[in-house]
């Protein structure tokens, strides 16, 4: 496995922009020029650590998500008021933990030390599932659970952009996504595996917790042992930067001298505005998976007993697109594919409300969904990590994510609404012209983020 | 990345993957060498308990009749019991005929409504969309009335939905949602998050009892079937039960704020209005079954690691005495206390359709 030992790749020069930035390499340090031009077609072993922490964390919390319903009724013997209030600590609660987790990320400027707290906590939620039995201490684990994911997405994230040349940053984003949907997949599969496998009863469930701790323990060793901690102190990164900057000579140069220091001014950039303002505009108007699965159940296309297989066939979608689009997203520009992403959910819409009486029309809005997952998700995030400085660039990365969860979440109340007001194709329907509006003045706000800020040394 | 820390990490993730199987398989031989050696259930047969009174349950003995369907006659209720050929989540029963919801696990869990016939064989199948979650079933059997939960239903807050459907000689009306229902104020319920669980009828095959909720608050409505319109008559009320002579209405009352799953057992009578705490002082969440006029029953798991098996709990309907275990390794107890005397000419396949939540 090929793994930089670097964190970042150290150019000071604006980086150029997604479209022209190929071959833009920093000249001042022979062997980094060397290395990342050979390599940034490689996919950093960085990289891919965190795409296998990802993915064994993902088996760990889809596994126990998949079977906790049935916990709960079932086996608990709680009733649907229970159940409802536990699951929607799991929808909520991540939200605002995830800004504090990439502020106190960029501020230590220890971003590992932080995403290995939260995938830390989430593990040990997993053991206090086995003891537990009462709604009180149920909700607490899976709040538990919740804070943790919070934790961890910024410095995470600030790690796969950090250890990625400009030029490949939106293909290294799929890859992780790719590897993270791959958990998602398996964790549920395994989960109901191990059910079948085992009597009836309790038993069973602590199987499928065992798993879960397992597959946790495991992620927590691949992010300790696989990825490098900050493999060089701040005093070298400013003299190379200082090197690479007065090597680089004539493109602005001074924006990369400063040493990176996280600062509140960073976030006040036009760019990251732009991009909280527009992924906040398109969050409101993105109808959440559930939603949609049941206009698609209520068409007559698939039963409502099928919900846990619409969110497999999105998620196989998803996994098998996110590597080729994020390459799209390097060629052609990021910003544009997040645009286009949600044009592809416009279409979703569309298809949604009239042929989802059809298996094919199903079909057609679970791979459209899955594209513009593999369109948006990993792409903001490299959007966001372009917008801000280096050393800013948790913090930008989670305050875009919660912008993106929070107006979602908005959305989806508000969406309840108005299919309970009107029919629910009309409500799509009505969502779907709002979206297809919004996509220009999107696109609009997005322009600025062609020149990316300048990436100070981190 | 250093050779030796690859090692590390490639011995880590091996001892994760070793335990797991480990683990499975471990606890699946234990299960297999306890199903072989534990003492059977007593068993007897299933006609001879449905003769005489006697109470149906679902068996939550730990074992390969975990689930099943079961019923012991009333005059001993700890001793052998009958076991029914099929599993169910929820159970329940009247002298003529007998309803069961199951749930068959996987990626996709299916759940169905079974008609049962008055020996307590299955008759006719329904889908039925959702997590079972309650079944009643009106005295002569006419009437089956089954919630469901589903969560797909409310995304994105902390809230959840329910599908509650009654069905008539076996033909399902429409989700309860879409009936009328009065507030105390006279104003309509037309909030879009209301809810509708727990229905129990009345002899008249008319009037029904059930839990309406909207926002953070939950009523107890009286129903017209022929109507469609409830009429909430006080809050934080929930899953009630109507007492054979029904005089009264036991549920489960919430407690103090909207803390979900704190609940506290008690009763109403009808004609005074006045409501009476039972003597249980645990949390239940079950809706309670009538033994007598004055004795109610209901299902509570065990504590700790045992939470998978529970027992049927009996208590005064007064506010007296204390709760004493009525059925042990029992859950969705049903009081038939008449003999199956009476013909199953009641008896209608369920039709097929299920109506979710709009």
């Amino acid at each position: 496995m090929y793994v930089s030992l670097r964190n970042a790749p150290k150019s000071a020069t604006p980086a150029a922009s997604p479209a022209s930035a190929a071959g833009v390499v920093p000249t001042a340090e022979d062997h980094e020029a060397a290395r990342s031009g050979k390599a940034g077609r490689r996919v950093p072993g960085v990289v891919l650590a965190l795409g296998l922490t990802s993915l064994f964390t993902d088996i760990s919390s889809e596994a126990v998500t998949a079977i906790l319903p049935l916990y709960v009724t079932a086996v608990l013997g709680l009733g649907p008021a229970a159940y409802g209030f536990v699951d929607g600590i799991y929808q909520g609660a991540s939200s605002l933990v995830r800004v504090l987790g990439g502020w106190w990320s960029d501020r230590s400027g220890r971003p590992k030390l932080v995403a290995f707290l939260g995938y830390g906590v989430s593990a040990l939620s997993r053991f206090l599932l086995l003891p537990v039995t009462g709604v009180a201490a149920l909700t607490g684990v899976v709040a538990l659970d919740r804070l943790g994911k919070g934790l961890r997405t910024g410095p995470r994230d600030a790690m796969i952009a950090g250890a990625s040349t400009p030029e490949r940053l939106g293909r290294n984003f799929g890859v992780h996504r790719a590897l993270d949907t791959a958990g998602a997949v398996a964790g549920p599969l395994l989960a109901f595996g191990v059910l079948s496998a085992v009597p009836a009863g309790l038993a069973g469930y602590r199987a499928v917790f065992v798993l879960s701790i397992a597959a946790a323990v495991a992620g927590l060793a691949v992010l300790l042992l696989a990825v490098p901690n900050r493999a060089r102190g701040r005093a070298e990164a400013q003299v190379l930067a200082a090197a690479d900057a007065a090597a680089d000579g004539a493109a602005e140069p001074v924006a990369a001298v400063p040493p990176e220091r996280w600062r509140w001014r960073n976030l006040a950039d036009r760019r990251l505005r732009s991009l909280l303002l527009a992924a906040s505009l398109l969050g409101l108007l993105t109808v959440g998976d559930g939603f949609l699965y049941l206009v698609l159940a209520d068409a007559g296309g698939i039963g409502l007993t099928y919900f846990p297989l619409l969110m497999v066939g999105t998620n196989a979608a998803y996994f098998a697109l996110a590597v080729p689009i994020g390459r799209l997203a390097d060629r052609i520009g990021r910003a544009r594919v997040l645009v286009g992403g949600h044009v592809v959910l416009v279409a979703a819409y569309v298809v949604a409300a009239t042929t989802g009486a059809h298996i094919a029309g199903v079909v057609a809005v679970l791979a459209l969904l899955g594209c513009f997952y593999a369109a948006t998700d990993g792409v903001v995030s490299a959007l966001a990590s372009q917008a801000v400085p280096a050393s800013s660039r948790a913090t930008g990365i989670a305050s875009v994510q919660t912008a993106v969860g929070l107006s979602r979440f908005v959305s989806s109340v508000g969406f309840g609404l108005l299919w309970q007001l009107t029919s629910r194709s009309t409500a799509l329907l009505a969502v779907g012209l709002a979206l297809a509006l919004a996509v220009p003045v999107a696109a609009r706000l997005l322009r600025g983020l062609r020149t990316p800020v300048p990436q100070d040394a981190s | 990345m250093t050779r030796g820390r690859l090692a590390v990490l490639g011995l880590v993730i091996a001892a994760c993957v070793a335990l797991t199987v480990v683990y499975v398989l471990q606890v699946r031989q234990a299960g297999e060498v306890r199903a072989a050696t534990a003492p059977p259930v007593a068993t007897v047969p299933m006609a001879g308990v449905l003769a005489a009174p006697h109470v149906v349950f679902r068996n939550t003995t730990l074992g390969t009749d975990y689930g099943k369907l079961a019923a012991v006659p009333l005059s001993d209720t700890t001793g052998p019991r009958a076991l029914g050929s099929i599993s169910c989540e929820r159970v329940y029963a009247t002298r003529s005929a007998g309803v069961c919801v199951t749930s068959s696990g996987g990626m996709a869990p299916t759940y169905a409504v079974d008609a049962l016939d008055a020996d307590l064989t299955k008759t006719s199948s329904a889908a039925l969309a959702g997590l079972p979650s309650r079944a009643r079933m009106s005295v002569d059997g006419r009437l089956v009335s089954t919630t469901t939960f589903i969560s797909g239903h409310s995304y994105a807050s902390s809230s959840f939905s329910t599908a509650t459907v009654i069905r008539v000689e076996g033909k399902a009306l429409s989700n309860l949602e879409s009936w009328t229902t009065l507030l105390p104020d006279g104003q309509r319920l037309v909030a879009a998050d209301r809810n509708f669980w727990g229905v129990t009828f009345a002899p008249d095959d008319d009037t029904f009892y059930a839990t309406a909720a909207s926002g953070g608050t939950t009523w107890l409505v009286r129903g017209s079937i022929k109507e469609r319109t409830m009429r909430a008559l006080r809050t934080d009320a929930e899953c009630p039960s109507l007492s054979p002579d029904g005089r009264h209405v036991a549920y489960k009352k919430r407690l103090g704020n909207p803390t979900p799953g704190v609940w506290r057992l008690a009763t109403l009578d009808l004609t005074t209005g006045a409501e009476t705490l039972l003597a249980e002082t645990r949390n239940v969440d079950d809706q309670m079954e009538w033994l007598d006029d004055s004795t109610v029953l209901y299902g509570m798991p065990r504590a700790g690691t045992e939470a998978t098996t529970s027992d049927v709990w009996r208590v005064p309907a007064d506010g007296s005495g204390t709760p004493t275990v009525l059925v042990p390794n029992a859950s969705s107890p049903a009081v038939v206390t008449a003999s199956a005397t009476v013909p199953a000419a009641t008896q209608t396949p369920l039709s097929s359709t299920t109506t979710p939540k709009e």
